[in-house]
């Protein structure tokens, strides 16, 4: 426990209107630890299919070593949510704005089918923030981030958090972790102890204490002072996403714009429920030219940055299929929505004009 | 309970912490449980705490009672840790013995024993813990990293 950390925990979970939150050394690091805190070998869990490449090798991996068994889901297809969930399954899990796919999670309609069979949803808000969106308020009931990205908002320092909203039923029979006498904490009952901070003092008292991954308070210092402008800069950002996107689909050699917030986009009634400021600064857009003009675009931009960051000030840009979603094989891209010449960008707070000129001239060359 | 925030006022609570006599009813003399380290707690806090618990002599010093109405000075506020099904006897008690507050713990839910003791013109708490509630308007709470819904430039 440090008092700078702390202070950075309450303040994103005052954002979330969560009972409490607690920091890790990056956002998988925070994830991580949220789901170990549920999970024991033989349980079950249920992600939807369109998520952070390193997610994906986290819940298909590292699970799979401690006998975790895992469903992916189309995130859309809320009967799969239901079919999907098992006698020992402990965990629904989905991104309020799927990287790098775009694709919005029905959070209202998926935290309700999981708590009818008493089962919590835990969500990913990095790309929305909770500027953009709460999705504790819509049911959810743990919303982890990546600090790194728009909370921090300079791409100088890791971190993550977990927030819980304090009012999932841990006592409701699928998580004796949460209600037995815990050994690894002389016997304690989280759950009769602490009521509703029981998950939050189990995560901090045992999962961070055993797995390690504390957050600096230097960093929690600087992704605090992050928050201060985190809703100048939201706007900016998706002001200028928004922006990019639109001249984007006037573009020769490009073959489709996925920004959620383009009129066009399948899900916008989504959008406009969960994000009614705008869905977030980064999407993805494929080149017609696939895998080579990619290369060839990225190699001539000069004012977006190459880098596997998002949420920066900067405008960032990649090439998602030979960088952050490397490790998948081509269904597991195709099924989260990246294609050979997919380019995802992270459009930053710069003079929109200025972007859009960099792209144009890019654009010369494949 | 479906109306649990009704009993979560933070204007109550405020009062309630205001007053030094505190009666804990179920306090165990097992450090290893919630209402043993609820009590040391309230006590170094500087309450004045009077275990209830029949199976007890003296906890950290302070004499121990049966029941409520064994304590031969006046009650503030009675804070049970005991199941719901104990609550009603213990909200006539309360009401008897001229408590002000009936503050029931985490857990603790009891309908029948709040309209008891609300008819006694006792005030009630529900689902919430006495020590986290002190440590939030007190400042400590701020150090666990949770939300204390209080912004605050002032640091006490």
């Amino acid at each position: 426990m440090n008092p700078t950390v702390a202070a950075f925990e309450e303040r994103v979970a005052n954002l979330e209107g969560a009972v409490g939150g607690v920091a890790f050394a990056s956002g998988l690091a925070a994830q991580n630890a949220a789901m170990f805190t549920l999970l024991n070998h033989g349980d079950h869990v249920v992600a939807s299919n369109a998520l952070y490449g390193g997610t994906v090798t986290q819940l298909k991996h590292l699970l799979r070593k401690f006998s975790v068994a895992l469903d992916f889901v189309d995130p859309t297809d809320l009967s799969q949510w239901h079919d999907a969930i098992q006698d020992n399954t402990k965990l629904c899990f989905g991104e309020t704005i799927g990287n790098p796919s775009g694709v919005i999670l029905d959070i209202a309609a998926v935290a309700e089918i999981a708590h009818t069979q008493g089962v919590p949803l835990m969500v990913d808000n990095t790309f929305a923030t909770p500027v953009g969106c709460q999705p504790l308020a819509w049911g959810a009931d743990i919303v982890v981030h990546s600090a790194t990205k728009f909370i921090g908002g300079h791409g100088t320092s890791l971190g993550g958090i977990v927030v819980e909203s304090g009012e999932f039923d841990w006592s409701n029979g699928r998580f004796p972790g949460m209600q037995d006498p815990s050994p690894a904490y002389h016997g304690l009952k989280f759950h009769e102890t602490f009521g509703t901070f029981g998950y939050l003092m189990k995560l901090r008292a045992e999962t961070l204490r055993d797995l390690g991954a504390a957050m600096s308070p230097f960093n929690a210092f600087l992704l605090a002072q992050g928050i201060e402008t985190l809703p100048l800069r939201m706007r900016q950002h998706i002001a200028n996403a928004h922006a990019v996107a639109q001249h984007l689909q006037t573009c020769a050699g490009v073959e489709a714009v996925h920004y959620p917030g383009l009129a066009a986009h399948p899900q916008r009634n989504l959008v406009e429920k969960y994000l009614p400021e705008g869905p977030g600064a980064v999407f993805c857009f494929d080149l017609s030219g696939g895998r080579e003009a990619g290369i060839a675009f990225i190699e001539h931009l000069h004012l977006f940055s190459h880098l596997a960051n998002v949420g920066d000030a900067k405008s960032l840009v990649i090439h998602p299929a030979s960088t952050t979603h490397r490790q998948l094989s081509d269904q597991e891209l195709s099924a989260a929505g990246i294609g050979p010449g997919t380019i995802r960008v992270s459009i930053g707070i710069e003079d929109a004009s200025d972007l859009i000129a960099d792209l144009d001239h890019a654009l010369q060359y494949i | 309970m479906d109306n649990l925030t009704e009993y979560q006022s933070p204007d109550v609570i405020k009062q309630a912490l205001t007053c030094p006599r505190v009666a804990v009813v179920g306090m165990s003399a097992n450090e290893l449980r919630a209402s043993n380290f609820v009590g040391y707690y309230m006590k170094r806090n500087g309450y004045q705490i009077m275990p209830v618990n029949p199976r007890e002599t003296e906890i950290y010093g302070e004499p121990c009672y049966p029941s409520l109405q064994d304590i031969p000075q006046p009650v503030d506020v009675v804070d049970v840790f005991r199941d719901p099904s104990a609550v009603p006897e213990i909200a006539e008690q309360a009401v008897a013995i001229g408590a002000k507050f009936l503050w029931l713990q985490f857990g603790v839910i009891s309908p029948e024993g709040v309209a008891i003791a609300e008819a006694g013109g006792l005030q009630c708490i529900v689902d919430k813990c006495i020590k986290i509630e002190h440590a939030r308007y007190q400042g400590r709470m701020h150090f666990l990293g949770f939300n204390t819904q209080r912004i605050e430039s002032q640091r006490q």
